[in-house]
């Protein structure tokens, strides 16, 4: 009941033996997610928390453990070095939490993405991570909010994800699995790619979605909701008072030459049958009424 | 990040993007100087005097002057334009206060071209675009006329092909086997400036054809993608933070994203998702009651007490602000270091406007402990919306 991650999902984490990627690497583990290896160059031989070993590239990594999926805290010089080196072990998901990413790099990594014709997937960078509620968590979200259901949720925000979450679960509505797809103008899956998983999910029932100012993502998303999707979906675009020309701290929430404001997203969305959230606060109880109607 | 017309010029230069000869003036006495030694180099006494601010729109505003006579004359233009508030559509009624002066060779104009480098989130590529309308807003042209901008994809891995530089010549009309090989150059190199630069934007408005057939970029406005500046460390001498808030800066300094608003509510969140938010439902509950946002403020995941404490006191210090308004849902970041950042602030400097707080998330319990037993006169607040409703009413009240 979910997409992407779940039981037998085996994770890498490049970069656990620095400070993010050491403290959520214990946090993963303690969530339950079965984290099999790290990878942090020159450390290899070591052992993480006293038994997960530790590799020097990704692709040793990879033939030791089976790995199928990489959690990757690199800082920005080496994070994009550290998605292509992911790519060519032949990890199927690849999950990059790191923000500052150069955008000429990203577009180097789009470029070998595409040449993997689908095998490999990314989510992010510069997100939260990926969980499915009670069966693997892959990021930085606070664990304990979520709740295993049949809702699934994605954000270009890590924070707002967290609210929409904590909303849902204090109605009592769980989650199937929550994707942060990241606030990067240039990144890897965008909400078509993972709506697609969700309307094809028996397990997902309706679908949180929250984009923000910049780019034209949500438009895309809208598009997608109107032509192939039958399945709830409720929205939040944040940005509506947000001055043009300005980034909102993530790098892609910049509204450029009148383009990607909140009010055209907006009105794409409810064109298309979702319905967006007049507050932050009602993400839930919208997605709620439409669930019941 | 923004940088000057001039300083564009330079990166253009290293790469073999031509350009007309011209130096940067800080005084009048440096703006005659450069006129005379152009005259000498060029052997026209006809230059340009333009004001270096980081804003398009310089020559409709009036920070644009053709010199015909001379540096005398020279001399008298810069007097004028240097020290002035430049009005632009992209300055505000305010303006901005010209520092800087270029002072360039005039050249014998015979096509005005507009060129654009963006980086195209939807294809992810750069994207070059081309039209035949240079000079004039290229927002307004891709409003009107669309059709009139032209547009080519590069791919990562082979570059800036010649054939698409060719395929904009010709739909330029840039036929002259002389001028298409000059302009295939002016791409290929212009595409080099925006990848190794690392530029998120490169807009040449205009490049013009010149009597003698040359392709010179006349104008060049770059900005540059923050992310890359740990790869950059000469970037540093490319800040002007004249052009810049000084209150961005402080907050930049503390590794805090900030942005200065218009309205009276002071906005301390985790996240920038958040942030726009928690921003937006003020806008949406105080519309009616004249309150709004004074700020983004987003304190990031991983931020430190003493962060906290700086961004708080930033808020603290603003004159705008009549209420704040402390957003958080925790994950990495805890509550308690909120609490403890927040309580800290207020204890040195005061708290005089009325404070309501939202925590939710990792350590909401000692977070909330802190604050209750800190005597501060703190509204907390259940939800997002409970919390917009109370800062609003407390506005309202403090009026």
């Amino acid at each position: 009941m979910s997409v992407l991650v779940g039981k037998d999902t085996r994770l890498l984490v490049q970069g656990i033996t620095g400070s993010a990627g050491g403290f959520h690497s214990k946090q993963m583990l303690e969530y339950g997610t079965q984290v099999v290896g790290g990878v942090t160059p020159g450390r290899g031989g070591e052992k993480f928390e006293g038994n997960v070993p530790v590799f020097d590239t990704v692709a040793r990594a990879v033939k030791a453990t089976g790995a199928n999926a990489s959690c990757i805290f690199v800082p920005p010089p080496g994070a994009a070095d550290a998605i292509l080196e992911a790519f060519d072990a032949g990890v199927a998901l690849v999950v990059c939490i790191t923000e500052g990413i150069p955008v000429a790099d990203m577009l180097q990594v789009r470029r070998v993405l595409e040449g993997l014709n689908g095998k490999t997937r990314l989510i992010g960078p510069n997100c939260p991570g990926i969980i499915t509620p009670g069966a693997c968590k892959i990021g930085i979200m606070p664990g304990h909010i979520h709740k295993a259901g049949h809702v699934g949720v994605v954000s270009r925000s890590g924070t707002l994800t967290y609210e929409a979450v904590g909303q849902l679960t204090a109605a009592g509505i769980g989650q199937s699995t929550c994707i942060g797809i990241g606030g990067d103008p240039v990144s890897g899956m965008d909400f078509v790619d993972v709506l697609e998983l969700f309307q094809a999910d028996p397990d997902t029932h309706g679908v949180i979605l929250i984009g923000e100012i910049g780019g034209g993502a949500e438009e895309r998303a809208a598009r997608f909701i109107k032509e192939k999707m039958n399945k709830p979906v409720a929205g939040f675009i944040a940005g509506t008072s947000a001055p043009e020309g300005k980034r909102m701290g993530h790098a892609g929430a910049i509204i450029a030459g009148g383009k990607g404001t909140a009010a055209e997203k907006i009105k794409a969305l409810e064109a298309a049958g979702a319905r967006v959230a007049p507050t932050p606060s009602d993400m839930a109880s919208t997605l709620q009424v439409m669930m019941r109607g | 990040m923004k940088i000057h017309e001039y300083q564009a010029k330079q990166m253009f230069a290293r790469y073999g993007v031509p350009i007309p000869l011209g130096y940067a003036a800080f005084t009048v006495d440096e703006a005659e100087a450069a006129a005379k030694k152009l005259a000498q180099e060029t052997g026209s006494p006809v230059v340009v005097v333009k004001a270096q601010i980081h804003a398009g729109g310089r020559g409709k505003g009036g920070g644009v002057k053709v010199a015909k006579g001379g540096p005398g004359e020279a001399r008298e233009l810069s007097q004028k334009i240097l020290g002035m508030q430049l009005v632009t559509h992209q300055t505000g009624p305010a303006g901005q206060k010209v520092r800087r002066l270029y002072i360039e060779q005039g050249l014998d104009i015979a096509r005005e071209l507009y060129l654009g480098a963006v980086i195209d989130r939807d294809r992810r590529r750069v994207a070059f675009m081309a039209s035949t309308e240079g000079g004039v807003e290229i927002e307004k042209v891709a409003a009107e006329t669309p059709e009139k901008i032209l547009t080519v994809h590069v791919d990562p891995a082979v570059g800036f092909a010649a054939y698409q530089a060719r395929e904009l010549a010709f739909g330029l009309g840039i036929g002259g086997k002389e001028t298409l090989g000059k302009f295939v150059k002016l791409m290929r190199a212009l595409y080099e400036v925006v990848v190794r630069e690392d530029c998120s934007l490169c807009e040449v408005n205009p490049l013009v054809v010149t009597k003698g057939n040359d392709v010179v970029a006349l104008d060049a406005k770059i900005n540059l993608d923050d992310n890359a500046e740990f790869r950059h460390p000469e970037w540093k001498d490319l800040e002007d933070r004249d052009e810049e808030d000084p209150v961005e800066l402080e907050a930049k300094a503390a590794g805090l994203n900030y942005v200065s608003l218009d309205g009276n509510v002071g906005c301390l969140v985790n996240g920038a998702g958040l942030a726009m938010a928690t921003m937006d439902i003020i806008k949406h509950f105080g519309a009616g009651h004249g309150v709004a946002p004074a700020n983004f403020l987003d304190v990031g995941g991983g931020a430190n007490q003493e962060q906290v404490t700086k961004a708080f006191k930033m808020i603290l210090k603003s004159p705008k602000v009549k209420a704040i308004f402390v957003n958080i849902f925790g994950g990495i970041m805890k509550c308690d270091v909120i609490a403890n950042g927040v309580v800290a602030a207020a204890k040195e400097l005061g708290l005089k406007v009325p404070l309501v707080v939202r925590l939710e998330g990792t350590n909401v319990e000692l977070g909330r402990k802190i604050l209750s037993e800190s005597g501060l006169a703190i509204q907390a607040a259940g939800t997002m919306a409970d919390g917009a409703k109370k800062v609003v009413a407390a506005v309202g009240g403090a009026r």
